[in-house]
């Protein structure tokens, strides 16, 4: 009995295995058909019709890594080196071009009737200090920043690129670290000047007779001319967008993506180049652009006919106030007396 | 002359991490600096996709023409490289790459940058070859021994594969015939401005 349940264990046995054995048979037997396991799957030039970059996921905790493909980039850095290089080299040089052409043409604009010895005064000396740390650090900033845009074309090939490097990385700490006083200087301009520096009906009229820079007429100014009015505006706004860039460059990826890196560097780089274009302006006509132009941030105080020129409206209010509050003593000798001993 | 490249074969890679485990070995990259990492696209749905991407070595490399002091150069196989000596650490190089090669040390005040670190094709710096100074700035050169780079030698299904771009492109064209489909040579129009088709 048992030996007979042996022997049909065995036939089972073979049967299952001849059943497989069959089954195995016409698998081996087809040709390998090609079955494309990631038919499915996207494709690379799929997804850069859809979007312009490729993302997915990863393992590691830095989510910028995440991106595969950024093609813009290569956009970017011809952007930076041709279209913002352009920008800079036709801004500057242009207006270095225009001032040098001026003041051939032009010259220094003097102060008509001379000087008249009596001062009176313009700027105290907080709103002086917070001018000139400004100025200080815009700068270093400048020279720092347009070493980053033309510094490998200009300088590299003087210096030498060990030099050009080390020179680079302290411009690089200068410019990070004072932005923080640039900053801040900006913002205390906006807060000291704003209520000088509204547009005006004056503002027109000045507009409309060029400011005096052609002929020698003197229109009616209050205490900020049309003109000065216009480079206050460039340093809040410009200088404000120069500054909120620049952090988003310093502290990067806090919140922007390589996109939004990319389109803070460009705003930052183009702002920049031409707030120098404007500054070069400022520059020009507060020292040797106009006589007596450069004691008002200088001294703080200014000659009276300087100050009745050039801006007549405020020079009378400054007037009427210091005759009431002296608080500068009239001089000792002034040109028409002479000591008659 | 050999010109070097690197070709993931997005159909084979399992995300098994072999590469960037390698790479991050033999060149005793720091904590938080990734030369190589591997992403996947569609995680976890029908038609997910990996790809292992490093620095690519372009032609005309973006990285290269942006830095503002010029501290890469490439070598005569095609290789971009560059010198830790000059680099200022501005970051310029990891806006323009758009393979995100470029990696930072967060070293300075303000999350500032160090020197940056990236992908060498393992094939060391500007020091001299096999030193030990150019191992704890740059990582193993095996290319001055002759051989290829670690990630592609480790990788466990042979689709990262790096050598001479006529080489692996022609490895590539033969699998794609033979299994009958391929997605391309990704990132190869970008970096090389050219396709394998398939």
């Amino acid at each position: 009995m048992t030996r007979m349940f042996a022997r049909l264990r065995i036939v089972i046995v073979m049967a299952a295995l001849a059943a497989f054995a069959a089954m195995a048979v016409p698998a081996t037997a087809q040709q390998p058909t090609s079955v494309n396991p990631t038919a499915s799957s996207v494709k690379e030039e799929q997804l850069f019709q859809e979007l312009q970059r490729i993302q997915g996921r990863g393992t590691i905790p830095d989510k910028k890594s995440y991106v595969l493909e950024q093609p813009e980039g290569r956009n970017w850095q011809a952007f930076h080196n041709n279209g913002m290089r352009w920008l800079g080299a036709i801004a500057i040089l242009g207006m270095l071009a225009l001032l040098v052409g001026f003041y051939l043409v032009r010259g220094m604009v003097r102060i008509d009737g001379g000087r008249t010895g009596r001062t009176v005064v313009r700027f105290n000396s907080f709103e002086r200090f917070v001018h000139w740390m400004t100025a200080t650090c815009f700068i270093i900033l400048a020279l720092s920043g347009l070493n980053i845009t033309f510094g490998k074309q200009l300088l590299l090939p003087l210096i030498g690129p060990g030099t050009f490097s080390a020179w680079s990385q302290w411009a690089k700490y200068a410019h990070n670290f004072l932005s923080f006083p640039f900053t801040l200087g900006v913002v205390l301009i906006l807060l000291m000047w704003i209520a000088g520096n509204i547009p005006g009906k004056v503002d027109v009229e000045w507009i409309k007779q060029g400011g005096g820079l052609i002929g020698n007429k003197h229109p009616p100014a209050k205490r900020f001319n049309a003109g000065q009015k216009m480079i206050y505006w460039i340093v809040v706004l410009g200088g404000g967008a120069v500054a909120a860039t620049g952090y988003l460059l310093m502290f990067p990826f806090y919140g922007t993506d390589i996109a939004g890196m990319q389109f803070a560097q460009m705003i930052h780089g183009c702002f920049a180049l031409l707030f120098v274009a404007a500054m070069l302006g400022h520059i020009y006509i507060g020292t040797i652009g106009m006589e007596g132009a450069f004691e008002a941030m200088g001294t703080g105080e200014v000659d009276t006919n300087w100050a009745k020129q050039h801006h007549s409206l405020w020079a009378e209010e400054a007037l009427a106030r210091q005759k009431t509050e002296p608080t500068v003593p009239p001089p000792a000798a002034t040109p028409s007396m002479t000591p008659a001993e | 002359m050999a010109r070097m490249k690197f070709l993931c074969d997005a159909d084979r890679c399992i995300e098994c991490n072999a590469c960037v485990t390698a790479c991050k070995n033999e060149h005793e990259v720091p904590w938080g600096i990734n030369r190589r990492r591997v992403v996947t696209i569609n995680d976890g749905k029908p038609g997910e996709r990996s790809v292992s991407m490093a620095c690519m070595h372009c032609t005309d490399a973006p990285c290269a023409a942006v830095c503002p002091v010029n501290c890469f150069y490439t070598t005569a196989d095609g290789v971009v490289l560059h010198s830790k000596d000059l680099c200022i650490g501005c970051g310029y190089c990891f806006y323009a790459c758009p393979f995100g090669a470029p990696q930072y040390p967060r070293v300075g005040n303000f999350g500032s940058r160090g020197k940056m670190d990236k992908c060498t094709y393992c094939a060391g710096g500007p020091e001299a070859d096999n030193t030990a100074v150019e191992y704890e700035k740059y990582g193993s050169n095996r290319l001055a021994d002759g051989k290829l780079p670690l990630c592609a030698e480790m990788c466990s299904t042979k689709s990262l594969l790096a050598g001479d771009g006529e080489i692996i492109a022609q490895i590539y064209k033969e699998r794609v015939v033979k299994r009958g489909y391929g997605s391309g040579a990704w990132g190869w129009k970008t970096a090389y401005k050219e396709t394998i088709a398939s």
